[in-house]
């Protein structure tokens, strides 16, 4: 089962993927089928706390080497996001002009469904109740060696995409072997897969649930693999995670915030 | 969600009326605390003092209210109490000018931003510290939050921390890098803050510790008085089995 969330006519509707005339649309739970364009699509559960990790794929440790100070590294890298990162699929996010390198990071989400604390890992994913993709953009330009990476790089607003579609875990059976990519203007720029994770999901779960009761809908990005470039206002984003979905997100400019 | 946000805990009387949960925090605001770095300021990790806000996430599990116990985790002697005043957001927040900033401020209370404390080999302040400050109940917040119309002059109240009724540490809100009204201009550049957001001004120099065991009462001038006592992390899964 696969569903969104969306607003259609006035309200937040559960939506589920359905086809209509060979295209693909949507069945809201009231029973309308609509088109995929008609609706704007938010992220797809309700939200709790958002856990990032960072360097948690082994190319993008190597790909990041040069700028890192510190490359012991002893535990998971996790950092933690407001709610006023989140924008749904086909959302838009700011660009800011006076930054020379803002990237996409492809992850896939993972949601936690139960209560997790203190949990070992030979328990963990029955703690987790689906997936969703991720694209959780940083500028670098913005980075300082204080609590890094520090909000201005990884907690702007709408700077944080996920969807289209939360897909129960039943329907993923082993989520450590799934394909990540990346296109920019419908070119592939970033390409990996889940196996390669430093810290897979059941380390995670283990890890916070240590000293962070998980509760539903908090929600673990694992983190990006290598391939990030810089994108321009104007770019079109895809971050595509085999048998979770594509999701795709617009760059906007200053401008048109009035900035 | 937060009990305070679900049991309508901290309540107040000026809109928007109740808390939504979502807390940050600045660090190394307090002018003195920063200049005690001295020279590991421009070494490595760090390089440079820092220019924007440094920030961090209160995450829901950490929420908790006066009168809660505070879990004091196995294999740590004694936590941190770090004293902050708690700016509560009224009004949607973004892209603040300084100087009308302290208009979206609905009221001010007292928060405990709790750390565990970190091992001495390690850079304090280079990653964030989640293992250390986003542990359940590590975010005291109250007694109750206080209208803005009541508070004078948020960067100059004085600030007082108890432990077992004595007084272990006496500063105030002010001598910061960022008073309340830069802060929130500096913060909503890039983050937009909503009603009922809480960000914490940050915590003085030398912020007291306290052991299990031990009462803690934080009171800030005009805001009264938040306590919390600390209890061995083991004792109270015994006590539940």
């Amino acid at each position: 089962m696969r569903t969104a969330r969306v607003a259609h006519a006035g309200a937040i509707h559960t939506a589920y993927p359905h086809e209509l005339d060979g295209k693909p649309a949507l069945r809201l739970a009231n029973g309308r089928i609509v088109a995929e364009g008609a609706v704007v699509w938010l992220p797809p559960f309700e939200v709790g706390t958002i856990i990032a990790l960072g360097l948690n794929y082994a190319d993008h440790v190597k790909e990041l080497a040069k700028e890192l100070t510190v490359t012991a590294k002893d535990e998971p890298l996790v950092f933690l996001k407001g709610p006023g990162a989140l924008v749904g699929h086909r959302g838009q996010t700011w660009r800011p002009r006076d930054a020379s390198f803002m990237h996409y990071e492809c992850e896939l989400a993972v949601v936690i469904g139960k209560t997790a604390s203190k949990v070992k890992r030979e328990h963990a994913m029955q703690h987790v109740a689906g997936y969703t993709v991720c694209n959780d953009y940083a500028v670098r330009d913005y980075l300082e060696n204080w609590y890094r990476p520090n909000l201005r790089v990884k907690n702007r607003d709408g700077a944080t995409a996920l969807g289209p579609w939360f897909v129960d875990a039943a329907d993923v059976p082993n989520p450590h072997a799934l394909g990540l990519r990346t296109f920019v203007n419908g070119e592939r720029v970033q390409q990996g897969n889940t196996v390669d994770m430093v810290n897979d999901i059941p380390a995670l779960i283990e890890y916070l649930s240590e000293f962070m009761t998980l509760q539903a809908g908090d929600v673990i990005l694992t983190g990006t693999p290598d391939g990030v470039v810089n994108v321009k206002a104007g770019d079109e984003v895809v971050c595509e995670i085999d048998g979770i979905g594509r999701l795709h997100n617009t760059l906007v400019d200053d401008a048109d915030f009035g900035i | 969600m937060s009990r305070i946000v679900s049991a309508g805990l901290l309540g107040f009387d000026v809109p928007p009326y109740r808390l939504s949960g979502v807390v940050y925090g600045a660090l190394l605001n307090h002018a003195p605390q920063l200049a005690a770095l001295g020279d590991a300021l421009n070494q490595p990790p760090y390089k440079a003092a820092p220019r924007e806000p440094v920030l961090a996430v209160k995450p829901r599990n950490t929420l908790a209210v006066s009168g809660d116990a505070v879990l004091v985790p196995a294999g740590a002697d004694a936590l941190e109490i770090g004293a902050s005043l708690g700016i509560v957001i009224g009004r949607t927040a973004c892209r603040l000018a300084a100087a009308s900033a302290l208009e979206y401020v609905a009221g001010y209370t007292i928060v405990n931003d709790i750390s565990m404390p970190q091992p001495e080999h390690q850079p304090a302040h280079y990653r964030p510290a989640v293992r250390f400050k986003a542990r359940d109940g590590f975010c005291p917040i109250g007694p109750r939050v206080v209208p803005a119309q009541q508070v004078v002059d948020p960067d100059a109240l004085a600030v007082e921390v108890r432990v077992d009724g004595q007084l272990v540490q006496r500063s105030s809100t002010g001598q910061r890098v960022r008073g309340v009204a830069q802060l929130l201009a500096d913060v909503t550049a890039f983050m937009t803050l909503q009603p009922g957001d809480l960000l914490m001004l940050g915590v003085a120099a030398d912020a007291p510790r306290a052991r299990a065991g031990q009462a803690v009462a934080i009171s800030i001038e005009g805001l009264g008085t938040l306590h919390n006592r600390l209890r061995a992390e083991a004792q109270v899964q015994g006590a539940a089995a």
